[in-house]
């Protein structure tokens, strides 16, 4: 029987609180537009909800691993055999613009880069 | 400002490397050669028509779930293996999340601070010297989609109005290959990325085709002042990244133009910025590839969608037990028993003979050096002639050994032997057959010979005289003289003997 979790974490996970700009971050990341007042709506939202999350820490041990899998499954694996594919017009058929049998996608650095 | 090129001209290499020691580490990307992808069973063949390699998995589309390979796991543990690597009892993979249209999910699979391998090496040599490389890390992940880029010059990013993205790529198992900073100069950064994909190679795991992509390399590289006598080393400078190298010769290029340049820079008094750079192969020169894009946030964490891997001790020594034998104890090994030289070695490689020669000997060839003589001398020449490769000719490793058999035994000539190879490439049949077919064999019948011999003494009486005199070297007309009337099919030594013996002076 080998390990069934992943080694201990170095330190605890307190959330120190999420700050506007950390949303902002955040924001740019996904590249989702969020105006300032939803900004400022939405950092104390987060935190409220991290916090609320954050909680399990307060019973987790230090030596309880933090957790990344619900079943303590290991080795799914599946054999080395091609399945067929999609036919490319299915494939392309929920892209919003599609060329030459490709998708298209919006130019990816502005002009100016 | 110091991403382009320095203001004042670049310092000859020879004087960069004076007084600057190249630290350079290598990141090698290798597509696994597995018959469907990393996480679904879509097919991984080159050169499809776009986006017919793509299902719900590999598109990301919403409610697919990825299933890791059994086989690309296996192939990355062999790699590691190879490379002397600790393969871990225990790891995960990884959601790198970024934002760009080469990964329709938004992320990559991959590892993070879990890899599947760690701590190996990799000898290389050069020039009779070997350089032990370090190797940080070997992770696997999939492989991106391929983009077009429309609307700007030449197909760049710079300048474009849209993109265009074809998926068959996206999920193609990778190994990611990481050395630590233990490379010293672009020659060996290059041998490096030979010996690493010859080693690719005899595992059978990728057909590492550099042109193709399959292999692919970006050379880390940053210079320190060298230590004065007795001084401890410099720390290690700021390194740049340049990124998508796709031959051996663009590693060896890109990574000694990053030295001239980053030893123009240092002159100057400036620092350099830590970055990614493209290499312009025309050009023979690197450039930023620095874009706006915030600094790197990619958000690693554990991947949900896919359970731990978990490799039993007895599963990894199964993977060493199937391990072939590696290049480097194949070199040892062809040199010992075969007395063939490393240069001898490097020649057979390039004309991709070698394991040809090796068949042939085994075959029952007269000697190594005879089936090496064969393949390199006359049959690569004639590969190459047709654009073919050495192994797609028609004639069979068995055919070659018996053919310097029949050389060996002085029943073909090399000149006849050439012709038997005509015949086999024709499909005229087996050396054998060719050589009963077209009547090659040498005539050893003293009738005809000494015939001929005869004819020859007889119709130029004045160089016959010269012999008999002492002359021994003046018999070379007459031997042509019998090759003639013997077309060919004489053994010229054997000749040479007769005419000696008819007219006295042995």
């Amino acid at each position: 029987m080998g390990r069934t979790g992943p080694p201990p974490t170095k330190g605890p996970h307190a959330i120190m609180g999420i700050t506007r700009d950390e949303v902002a971050h955040l924001a740019r990341l996904s590249r989702m537009s969020v105006t300032d007042a939803e900004l400022d709506a939405l950092a104390p939202q987060l935190e409220a909800i991290l916090s609320a999350v954050a909680r399990v820490a307060e019973v987790a041990a230090a030596d309880i691993p933090p957790t990344s899998h619900a079943v303590p499954l290991t080795n799914v694996f599946r054999p080395d055999v091609a399945r067929p594919s999609l036919p490319a017009a299915d494939a392309l058929a929920g892209a919003p613009a599609a060329e030459d049998g490709r998708f298209r996608v919006p130019r990816i650095l502005d002009p100016d880069e | 400002m110091s991403t382009a090129a320095p203001a004042s001209a670049l310092p000859s290499y020879d004087d960069a490397i004076a007084r600057y020691e190249p630290v350079i580490g290598l990141e090698t990307h290798v597509e696994l050669g597995t018959v469907s992808k990393m996480f679904c069973g879509c097919a991984t063949a080159f050169g499809a028509e776009p986006n017919t390699q793509v299902c719900p998995v590999c598109l990301g589309l919403p409610g697919s779930l990825p299933v890791v390979n059994e086989a690309a796991v296996r192939f990355a543990v062999l790699i590691g293996l190879a490379l002397h690597c600790e393969i871990a009892p225990w790891c995960r993979f990884a959601r790198k999340n970024y934002f760009y249209p080469d990964m329709p999910k938004n992320y990559q699979i991959s590892q993070y601070d879990e890899p599947l391998c760690t701590n190996g090496w990799l000898d290389v040599e050069v020039e009779g010297e070997i350089h032990r490389v370090g190797i940080t890390r070997v992770h696997m992940e999939e492989d991106t989609g391929k983009s077009l880029h429309v609307g700007g010059a030449t197909g760049r990013i710079h300048g474009a109005t849209h993109s265009l993205v074809d998926y068959n790529r996206a999920g193609i198992p990778l190994v990611e290959i990481v050395t630590e900073p233990d490379v010293r100069s672009p020659e060996v950064a290059r041998a490096y990325v030979d010996e690493l994909r010859e080693l690719i190679r005899a595992l059978g795991v990728s057909d590492v085709r550099m042109e193709q992509g399959s292999l692919r390399c970006d050379a880390n590289a940053s210079l320190r002042l060298r230590p004065a006598p007795g001084e401890p080393d410099a720390p290690f400078g700021t390194r740049t990244e340049t990124k998508n190298l796709n031959s051996l010769r663009s590693v060896e290029r890109a990574v000694r133009y990053e030295i001239t340049r980053q030893a123009a820079l240092l002159d100057d008094g400036e620092r350099i910025i830590q970055e990614t750079r493209h290499f312009d192969e025309g050009a023979g020169r690197t450039s930023s590839g620095r874009s706006k894009e915030e600094a790197t946030d990619y958000r690693y964490f554990p991947e949900p969608d896919l359970t731990p891997l978990e490799l039993s001790a007895e599963y990894v020594d199964e993977q060493r037990a199937a391990l072939p034998e590696l290049p480097a104890a194949r070199r040892a090994r062809l040199i010992a028993e075969h007395g063939y030289t490393a240069r001898d070695l490097v020649d057979m490689r390039n004309a991709g003979v070698l394991d040809l020669v090796e068949q042939t000997v085994a075959a029952g060839a007269a000697s190594p050096a005879a089936a090496r003589k064969w393949w390199l001398n006359e049959l690569a020449r004639r590969a190459s002639d047709t654009g073919a490769a050495p192994a797609d000719l028609a004639i069979t490793p068995a055919d070659v050994a018996r053919i310097t058999v029949l050389v060996a035994g002085g029943e073909l000539t090399d000149a006849l032997a050439r012709k038997v190879i005509d015949g086999v490439l024709a499909g005229e049949g087996t050396p054998d057959e060719v050589v009963a077919g077209r009547g090659l064999a040498v005539v050893a019948d003293d009738g005809a010979l000494t015939a001929a011999v005869d004819a020859a003494i007889a119709g130029a009486p004045d160089i016959a005289e010269k012999v008999r005199g002492g002359k021994l070297n003046a018999v070379g007309p007459l031997v042509g003289a019998v090759m003639k009337a013997m077309k060919g099919q004489a053994d010229a030594a054997t000749v040479r003997g007769l005419l000696l013996e008819r007219l006295g002076t042995s």
